[in-house]
């Protein structure tokens, strides 16, 4: 097999473990699973990210992995930490 | 060889990651949830960052890729413990 | 197969795009929705992966999932909380229907109307004709900032008509919550993290993805990150300094054209030998006012005049 068939077998096998997790937390419907799926979609998506930098041959997603991983995690801290007081 | 190993990486990774997605439909409440969550992902997250440095093979690369994983092992540990806590607030005001 | 199994992958993330957007219009809880919405910027920041636009890639990432989501969360504090979702009527209904086809029907047209898109980095594309001229070598940079810099400065001006916006109106949110243990050491790693992070997007923009509009937004992260945990004045300056941040972008933009003015060319047309370092100067100034923007668009307005000024960095205070 060659390496970019490869990858994108990858990549196709990773999106599909995603999107099982994904379901899951879009259908339970508390406020906290969908939290889950920010962070499963934050580092699944940094994964998918890096595969696809190599798959493309374009380095510059590698920043792209960077800055989503930064702010994903600003996002979720915003959901947890920013009504503490009046929820 | 290195390339069959690179690959070899990126597969494993990619089953735990799928893993956590399983825990992620199977466990029973959230604190499970979140265990499988950011401890199998973020494990799988290392085997493809470790498995792409070596099929990239450039060290400016790897660094960058070594970077990445230590600061999603970082926030994710911190905003796992933040969701948890938010949760058992919730549970306790009741 | 290799095709196939690419078609199969874009099949998946666009159909993914639409069931998660279908989540968010669909889901009564503002908070819930705000919740998926920033899932959904994080899976667009993929889309534009994918399609190899890392420029944008970067802009969504920072703008459309990290910032956005803390916005609207912001947004939704101040709302009065209302327990019975909005009744809707069949009149709006529809109406939000015809909109919707109308709107989608213009931009299916505008899709077949463009002008005939030019191949990737081939010899006969304008934009990387007159590349070497530009003083940069990101083609989106050279662009944004030299063959179209009138859209970009218009951009900037519609900015700070926002910032003055939330100074009129926005009310600044009185409680803050000091920072527990693990938030303050999170806070310490990752402010320092996105403020480096935003000056490397801001300088590698000259010659690979990056730029002005994704440094200013990663660095008003590290804003709302401080206002998180509990740091009342963000590390920002007094109200008088601050409102020289806010005018920085627009008015390194004017000042630039005007010398160019002066210089004996028109507006805007750098002179070749200063080209870079021009791009160089407007852009920080616009980083500088981007994430001031966004930070007192999170924060609201108003700031409170008995504080004393001049605290110190953030980082100093940290």
């Amino acid at each position: 097999m060659s390496i970019s068939t490869l990858a994108v077998l990858a990549l196709n096998i990773l999106l599909a473990a995603v999107i099982i997790g994904l379901l899951r937390a879009f259908w339970g419907a508390s406020l906290e699973d969908r939290m889950l799926s920010v962070l499963l979609i934050g580092t699944g998506g940094v994964a998918i990210t890096l595969l696809l930098s190599f798959a493309l041959a374009a380095p510059a997603l590698l920043d792209v992995a960077l800055v989503m991983a930064l702010l994903a995690a600003v996002a979720v801290i915003a959901l947890t930490k920013g009504d503490a007081s009046d929820d | 060889m290195i390339e069959s190993i690179g690959w070899g990486l990126v597969f494993v990774g990619i089953g735990f990651i799928a893993a956590g997605s399983v825990g992620l439909v199977r466990l029973p409440d959230l604190y499970c949830r979140l265990h499988a969550l950011t401890k199998a992902d973020n494990l799988g997250l290392g085997c493809i960052c470790s498995g792409l440095a070596l099929l990239f093979g450039q060290w400016i690369i790897a660094i960058k890729l070594l970077l990445i994983w230590l600061l999603v092992l970082l926030t994710s540990a911190a905003v796992a413990h933040f969701i948890a806590r938010h949760v058992l607030d919730k549970e306790r005001r009741k | 197969m290799n095709m196939l199994l690419w078609n199969l992958f874009d099949c998946v993330l666009a159909l993914l795009a639409l069931v998660l957007g279908w989540r968010v219009v669909s889901s009564h809880d503002l908070k819930r929705a705000v919740v998926l919405f920033i899932a959904f910027g994080l899976l667009m920041s993929l889309i534009w992966a994918r399609l190899a636009a890392p420029d944008l890639a970067l802009a969504e990432a920072a703008i459309g999932a990290g910032l956005t989501g803390a916005l609207l969360l912001s947004a939704l504090r101040q709302q009065p909380a209302s327990s019975e979702s909005p009744v809707r009527s069949l009149m709006d209904v529809y109406g939000s229907l015809v909109l919707v086809l109308v709107l989608g029907g213009v931009m299916a047209w505008a899709l077949f109307a463009a002008p005939g898109m030019v191949q990737g980095s081939s010899s006969n594309n304008p934009i990387y004709l007159q590349l070497e001229q530009s003083g940069v070598s990101n083609p989106v940079t050279a662009v944004l900032l030299n063959f179209r810099a009138y859209d970009t400065l218009l951009e900037i001006a519609v900015l700070f008509c926002v910032a003055i916006g939330v100074l009129a109106f926005g009310r600044e949110r009185q409680h803050v919550m000091p920072a527990g243990p693990l938030l303050g050491v999170l806070m310490r790693v990752l402010v320092p993290l996105l403020v480096v992070m935003s000056s490397y997007l801001l300088w590698v923009g000259a010659h690979a993805p990056g730029g002005a509009f994704q440094a200013g937004a990663v660095l008003a992260a590290a804003g709302i990150l401080l206002h998180l945990g509990g740091m009342p004045t963000l590390g920002m300056p007094g109200p008088l300094n601050l409102r020289w941040l806010l005018i920085a972008g627009l008015a390194c933009f004017l000042l630039v054209g005007l010398a160019t003015m002066l210089n004996g060319a028109s507006f805007l047309t750098y002179p070749q030998a200063w080209t870079s370092v021009l791009i160089l100067l407007i852009e920080t100034g616009a980083v500088l006012s981007i994430a001031a923007t966004l930070v007192l668009a999170y924060r609201g307005g108003g700031a409170p005049l008995d504080q004393p000024q001049g605290e110190g960095s953030h980082e100093e205070r940290l």
